[in-house]
């Protein structure tokens, strides 16, 4: 077996014989193999519903001392709440789902996990290998239908394959890039009886991820990094994900570069640090979205050129060489060429440069940034981020968000749906720390919020956990309250009410004629969401909602009892609390890179194209 | 657009055809040609796929397919350094008038007939698509009843194996 060093951020789950440790052969049902496998990785939460093909997998969890199920409400709350858990804790996620609908119910989870690379292992029970194929009760390809959204998957039909897979599965979502891995098993597979053996020998020979970058593109990227006029340190989640944040303050630190750090990087690099220029992209800050774009160099680390942060690619950065560290090979070049491909481990190729740029200066070799400083502190002071206040009495969904983020402070986890309260969460919010902000990034999953706080908070207990809901998303997902009342996971709910699917509105406004097709969800057809709706109807009554399902509900309509309803909330920690926020709903998002422009038409407010000036080139 | 001939080493595991060809779909590219069989090693198959696109491209399909888990090993290779093979079985119209020529176009092309009836000759022919080719456009006139064709298969010259390291590296994992 190929050695991989991964770091403990990862996760890694030790499959190879581990010394002192007797091995372990005994007889049991491939069921009880499951189980005892689960515990051997380190399996401690499991989310998932019970069904007829994995029944005989619940029956030992049931005995288990090791292992906690979290019983769900619906298994794609399940997945997210798995999801959650391992962006929280940096351990894999797992959930479990019986065959069929069980199993199709994790496919937006999964998917989700995808495109943000978060580890998870979804166990899915399947029908007897004799009924394979044969259209039966409950039965789905779930293996053939994750195929293109899955790191890999496995369908098990032998019995004795059990402990390996299960090995297999934990070692290939935790290592090299993470993401899902789906590992589907035959119902007849957990009754039979075989013979559990830890440790496994793993069997992988296709899949060796290489962490250790070359030593050779280290130091080009040092050279060019010190030559640089106009460099930007653009972080991505990878950084994260290799808990590498000590060693890119270092780095930033030692060079005086400016960082900016992506929507899946928040909390890489401190908010508060003054080389910190914010989040670029669509809805980033001007200067860091500036930054890039007059860059001479984008320095790269575990990011991957998405078009949300490009805006239209061919006019993204065009200046700029580019350096590119990422895990995934496939990643380099796939939408920008890079003049130095690294393919390597975050913390590795940071705790390479960290030698190679001090090397760099001890022969004299030191950037000199200060010019590109004088014009990175104009924008920053000039385009700073920033919100038009709400009408006289109303509540703006800027202001709530950015409060909650100053009273609960930044050693607490704050998940986002997906929409306008996720981008304002991510601009209003300061995050100093890995593992604070969990969102639904390249996949852009409504409802993501209430289950992925669940998983977090499941897995650390110990931290205030808070979720950032739209009133579109929250009616998605919001019974896994239950699940959270009935479970003692005390989770807070902000649900940022402005009574309609706002992103969708905003674009609406921006680009469609103010035609509210769809998007006032508080009041039916005849209401064109024009006036006044913000009252609306009430429906539903997200407090008394919350109470049915056993949770607090409180509610929030002015400005001066914003500070007092955060801090009643902050003060229950033995049930879940839900705050309608009713905000006003014309409230937009801003800065903008419209989709399909380039960065350079960003907008700082509607209509306010930022004046840079003199240009660099 | 330019054909590259990619031998692709996987292991001999259910599914692993359906992975393969689903990436190639997913992520936008065209199959020209597809062969899949055993190798001289029981765990590893071989495909040989052939793909029309430009370079760029076909280095971000090459990355893709790597990141496929049963994927062990994956070499272009270069037309002019492999040999490149596949096989026609054609069913060709040929009466007691024509037969005699048909069969010289055989012959012509070292191609084998291998099955004979009293209006039809069956031909087996193996080589590089454009001798395949050209042996089709002369039998064309006498009419083609019926016609399968394999994929490419193809190998590099020389001494070198291709599999060699791949397999201590499955002796190793095992």
């Amino acid at each position: 077996m190929t050695e991989h060093t991964a770091s403990p951020r990862r996760g890694d789950h030790p499959a190879a014989p581990s010394q002192g440790t007797p091995a372990v052969v005994e007889t049991m049902t491939g069921a009880q193999s499951l189980i005892r496998s689960l515990e051997a990785v380190g399996a401690e939460t499991i989310f998932g519903i019970p069904g007829g093909a994995i029944l005989p997998a619940y029956d030992p969890l049931m005995d288990s001392v090791k292992v906690r199920h979290i019983l769900v409400r619906h298994e794609q709350g399940a997945g997210h709440a798995a999801t959650g858990y391992a962006q929280a804790t940096g351990k894999v996620g797992v959930c479990m789902a019986t065959s069929g609908p069980g199993a199709t119910n994790l496919v937006t989870p999964i998917a989700d996990a995808y495109m943000d690379s978060v580890p998870i292992v979804a166990i899915t029970g399947q029908v007897a290998s004799k009924a394979i194929g044969t259209d039966a009760f409950q039965e789905a390809d779930i293996c053939g239908i994750t195929m293109p959204i899955t790191k890999h998957n496995f369908l098990v039909t032998d019995p004795a394959e059990i402990p390996r897979v299960i090995a297999e599965a934990f070692h290939i979502a935790a290592t090299g890039r993470p993401g899902p891995v789906l590992v589907d098993i035959a119902k007849d597979a957990l009754q039979a009886t075989t013979v559990f053996r830890w440790p496994v020998e793993t069997s992988l020979p296709g899949y060796r991820p290489v962490t250790k970058p070359h030593a050779k593109q280290i130091r080009e990227a040092a050279k060019l990094l010190v030559g640089a006029k106009r460099p930007v340190l653009y972080v991505g989640g990878g950084v994260l994900k290799a808990g590498a944040t000590a060693e890119l303050r270092i780095l930033a630190e030692l060079t005086g570069a400016p960082v900016v750090t992506t929507l899946m990087a928040l909390g890489a690099f401190p908010d508060s640090h003054p080389q910190h220029l914010g989040m670029p992209g669509m809805h980033g800050s001007v200067p860091a979205v500036t930054a890039l774009q007059k860059s001479d160099l984008l320095f790269t680390l575990g990011a991957r050129f998405d078009d949300r942060v490009t805006g239209k690619l061919d006019s993204f950065a065009p200046l700029a060489k580019v350096v590119h560290a990422d895990i995934d090979p496939a990643e380099i070049g796939k939408n920008r060429p890079a003049d130095v491909p690294i393919v390597g481990d975050a913390r590795e190729v940071l705790a390479d440069l960290i030698v190679a740029v001090q090397a760099e200066h001890e022969a004299g070799h030191r950037g000199d940034y200060s010019d590109w400083w004088v014009k990175l502190n104009d924008w920053k002071t000039t385009y700073p981020l920033g919100y038009e206040p709400a009408p006289e009495g109303e509540l703006a969904p800027q202001q709530v968000i950015e409060r909650i983020g100053q009273l609960v402070g930044s050693d607490a986890i704050y998940a986002a749906g997906v929409g306008q309260h996720q981008m304002w969460a991510s601009q209003f919010i300061n995050y100093e720390k890995p593992a604070t902000w969990l969102n639904s990034g390249g996949a852009g999953t409504m409802g993501y919020a209430v289950p992925a706080a669940m998983g977090a908070k499941a897995g650390r207990p110990d931290l205030a956990v808070w979720a950032i809901d739209g009133d579109g998303c929250f009616q998605m997902t919001n019974q896994e309250l239950v699940t959270c009342a009935l479970n003692n996971i005390p989770i807070k709910v902000a649900v940022i009410n402005n009574g309609s699917l706002g992103m969708v509105r905003q674009w609406q406004t921006l680009f469609y004629n103010q035609r509210y097709s769809n998007t006032v969800l508080h009041a039916g057809p005849e209401h064109d969401g024009i006036a006044k709706p913000v009252q609306g109807t009430r429906i539903p009554d997200f407090v008394l909602l919350s109470e049915a399902m056993g949770c607090v509900g409180l509610r929030c309509e002015r400005p001066e009892d914003l500070d007092a309803v955060i801090k009643q909330a902050m003060e229950i920690n033995d049930r879940p609390v839900v705050i309608d926020f009713i905000v006003h709903q014309d409230a937009m998002v801003w800065p903008m890179v419209a989709a399909g422009t380039s960065n350079d038409e960003i907008l700082f407010a509607r209509g306010i194209r930022p004046d840079f000036g003199d240009d660099l080139d | 657009m330019s054909k590259h001939t990619l031998s692709v080493l996987v292991e001999n595991k259910p599914g692993v055809l359906a992975r393969i060809a689903a990436l190639f779909s997913r992520r936008g590219f065209n199959i020209d040609s597809l062969a899949v069989g055993p190798t001289e090693h029981p765990d590893i198959s071989r495909m040989t796929i052939v793909v029309n696109v430009e370079d760029l491209p076909l280095e971000q399909v090459t990355k893709q397919l790597n990141k496929l888990v049963n994927v062990i090993k994956i070499v272009e290779l270069d037309q002019s350094a492999a040999i490149q093979r596949e096989l026609v079985l054609v069913k060709v119209r040929a009466d007691n008038e024509t037969r005699s020529q048909v069969v010289e176009i055989v012959q012509l092309f070292r191609a084998k007939t291998v099955d004979v009836s009293p209006d039809a000759v069956t031909i087996e022919a193996t080589g590089s698509s454009d001798k395949l080719e050209a042996m089709l456009r002369m039998l064309e006139p006498y009419g083609i009843k019926e016609l399968v064709q394999s994929g490419l298969v193809a190998i590099g010259r020389g001494a070198r194996s291709i599999t060699d390291r791949s397999l201590r590296a499955l002796d190793r994992s095992a």
